[in-house]
């Protein structure tokens, strides 16, 4: 394949851009899926712990408990952020910490973190959901529509 | 027993984004939205609390849950107060992921710095 | 009549302009790189005592220019020096323009992306020989933790990168350019045109400027009757390990053998074998420090006779990928000669 001058530009491009996606080097799928499992799948088994950990502190059932598990990953993910370890981990996890809520503290907690020196209302208060605020977004419109098409149904029914 | 089972399936949730993220040149902000969907309309099929009952954490702590929390919350209230409960409801049951990552995010933001 | 012109892109320097003093200054990740040692001025963290990653970039071009000055024999205040022509990646060019009021001469602020390092030596080079200057100072700078908030992600968000992605080098080059003096000189310069070659992904700056980069060339040769071998090296600013490979692919497409005397700032600022950053270097402070710090010096040592630079640029902006445009990149030659 050859590209030169005078090949027209939307060929050019295309001749191109195949000849970069061809070469491209690829990540480690193999590494990465089988790190993204183990380490999501210790993420879960760790929430899984600090269920029933509340369960038994707080005495309360352990489908009540699933909240404040929640809220202990989200802290303990806020705290890795803070202290400059998370993105290093998730280097290695990928979306073994990405998808499971840690992902989720650690984006809030990053957008805000980097963003403070543009002050308490602008920066903190302004970007915090710059990366988070999709997922609060199509999950808000999901549930909106979701909800509004099951109340149609029973009435129709 | 629960231990094992939250390993494979919150592992298994991981791996299919990770595949996703790997294979196309989608965001992870793309495919986390994706997830969060996903888990909304499994919920309003009422598939993902079957989930949650199978495998505890390892389905109630990927963010694909926090799409069937918002519809589980939605879908308690319509059924209390009809349409409107659709809206006042969603934040019913998700609040506390929510009000925790500000709470923790702010005070993160404010105690240290990026570093790198 | 544009007596210096010799071609389309190319200039000729009559009176070819001086670089009579250069100096560059390197972040932590830079100063354990293997040119860590040649770097005038190394910082051993990314903010550099000062409370933002923008201050600390902006105070490192300040001291890369306060060096420069100083090899180059000017030390008073406000330099002795007819223009300041700086750059750099943050929106605004913030940290050229606040280190233009500390440095306090005439200023052009210029942006070329990556570019910018022989932009800047370019234009300075046309100054000093069309007679509008004696002396220049030009400078740029890059800084990771400004640029990736900018471009990217917060630093601290966890995210994995494709093998092609690069990291920006935190530092800052500059150089004063005179009339006349002792060192080596600027003796031609070839000014790139825009090209897209149908590359979007943010990710992949180097594969999107690699084909800037071989245009550029090319027509450096062209018009100057040069060869690739008239060169001891050509080095291109910040296309890393994998735009370094598409560039080799097309050069050879067009006839073009860049092999032994062709290398890449980007890829030799870092280890990539030892260093966590996937492709190698990018920004505008990877062609400046490595032509600075290190190439300048091997000239002095007598090591390199002929050098063309080639810094290249990636013309985009968020706004501009996430509303699904492709990359329009640049690239600009400067033949700095013994």
């Amino acid at each position: 394949m050859t590209i030169r001058e005078g090949t027209s530009q939307t060929t050019q491009q295309s001749l191109y851009r195949r000849m970069v996606l061809k070469a491209e080097p690829g990540p480690p799928r193999l590494r990465n899926a089988v790190m993204a499992f183990v380490s999501g799948g210790l993420v879960c088994m760790v929430g899984e712990g600090i269920t029933d950990f509340w369960e038994r502190v707080l005495r309360i059932s352990h489908k009540q408990a699933a909240d404040p598990t929640v809220a202990t990953l989200i802290f303990l993910a806020s705290l890795l952020t803070g202290l400059g370890y998370f993105d290093k981990l998730a280097r290695y996890a990928g979306a073994g910490l990405a998808v499971p809520v840690t992902g989720f503290a650690n984006a809030m907690t990053a957008s805000a973190m980097e963003f403070k020196r543009e002050g308490l209302i602008f920066g903190i208060g302004g970007r915090m959901f710059q990366l988070a605020g999709a997922v609060i977004v199509y999950g808000v419109v999901t549930a909106f529509l979701v909800g509004i098409i099951t109340g149609i149904v029973r009435l129709v029914r | 027993m629960m231990y094992l089972k939250a390993f494979l399936v919150g592992g298994l949730i991981c791996l299919i984004a990770q595949v996703i993220l790997d294979n196309t040149k989608l965001s992870p902000g793309h495919v986390l939205s994706g997830l969060t969907v996903a888990g909304g309309v499994l919920g309003g099929l009422g598939l993902y609390d079957k989930l949650v009952e199978f495998a505890g954490a390892g389905a109630s702590v990927p963010i694909a849950s926090f799409g069937n929390s918002l519809v589980k919350g939605a879908l308690q209230e319509l059924d209390q107060n009809g349409l409107v409960g659709v809206l006042t409801g969603m934040f019913e049951v998700t609040s506390t992921g929510i009000a925790a990552a500000i709470v923790f995010a702010f005070l993160a933001a404010v105690t240290f710095n990026p570093k790198s | 009549m544009a007596t210096k012109r010799i071609g389309p892109q190319t200039v000729r320097f009559d009176r070819p302009p001086v670089i009579i003093g250069a100096a560059a200054v390197a972040g932590p990740e830079e100063a354990q790189g293997p040119l860590g040692h040649e770097f005038d001025q190394t910082y051993p963290d990314l903010t550099i005592g000062l409370s933002s990653f923008e201050k600390a970039e902006r105070q490192m071009m300040i001291d890369a220019c306060r060096l420069a000055l100083r090899r180059a024999g000017i030390t008073e205040k406000p330099p002795a020096v007819d223009y300041f022509l700086a750059g750099d990646l943050l929106n605004q060019l913030i940290t050229a323009s606040f280190s233009g009021l500390e440095i306090g001469v005439p200023m052009y602020g210029l942006y070329g992306a990556c570019s910018t390092f022989s932009e800047a030596l370019a234009i300075g080079a046309k100054l000093i020989d069309g007679g509008f200057a004696d002396r220049v100072l030009c400078a740029v700078s890059s800084h990771v933790g400004s640029a990736e908030r900018q471009y990217r992600y917060p630093t601290e968000y966890g995210s994995q990168k494709k093998p092609y992605a690069q990291h920006t080098v935190t530092g800052a080059g500059a150089v004063v350019l005179a009339a006349s003096g002792t060192g080596p000189r600027i003796t031609y310069c070839t000014t790139g045109k825009v090209v897209d070659y149908g590359v979007a992904d943010p990710f992949n700056q180097g594969a999107a400027m690699a084909p800037a980069a071989v245009d550029t060339i090319e027509a450096h040769l062209r018009e100057t009757g040069r060869s690739v071998e008239d060169y001891d090296l050509i080095v291109t600013g910040d296309l890393a390990s994998f735009g370094y490979e598409m560039a080799v692919k097309l050069a050879a497409d067009r006839n073009l053998r860049l092999a032994k005397n062709y290398r890449d700032c980007g890829v030799m600022v870092y280890d990539l074998s030892r260093q966590n950053v996937n492709a190698g270097g990018s920004g505008c402070a990877s062609s400046a420090i490595v032509t600075c710090g290190h190439l300048l010096k091997e000239m002095a040592r007598g090591r390199l006779r002929r050098l063309l630079v080639v810094a290249t640029g990636a013309l985009f902006s968020p706004t501009s990928f996430q509303q699904g445009e492709n990359i329009p990149t640049i690239a600009h030659a400067v033949a700095v000669e013994a």
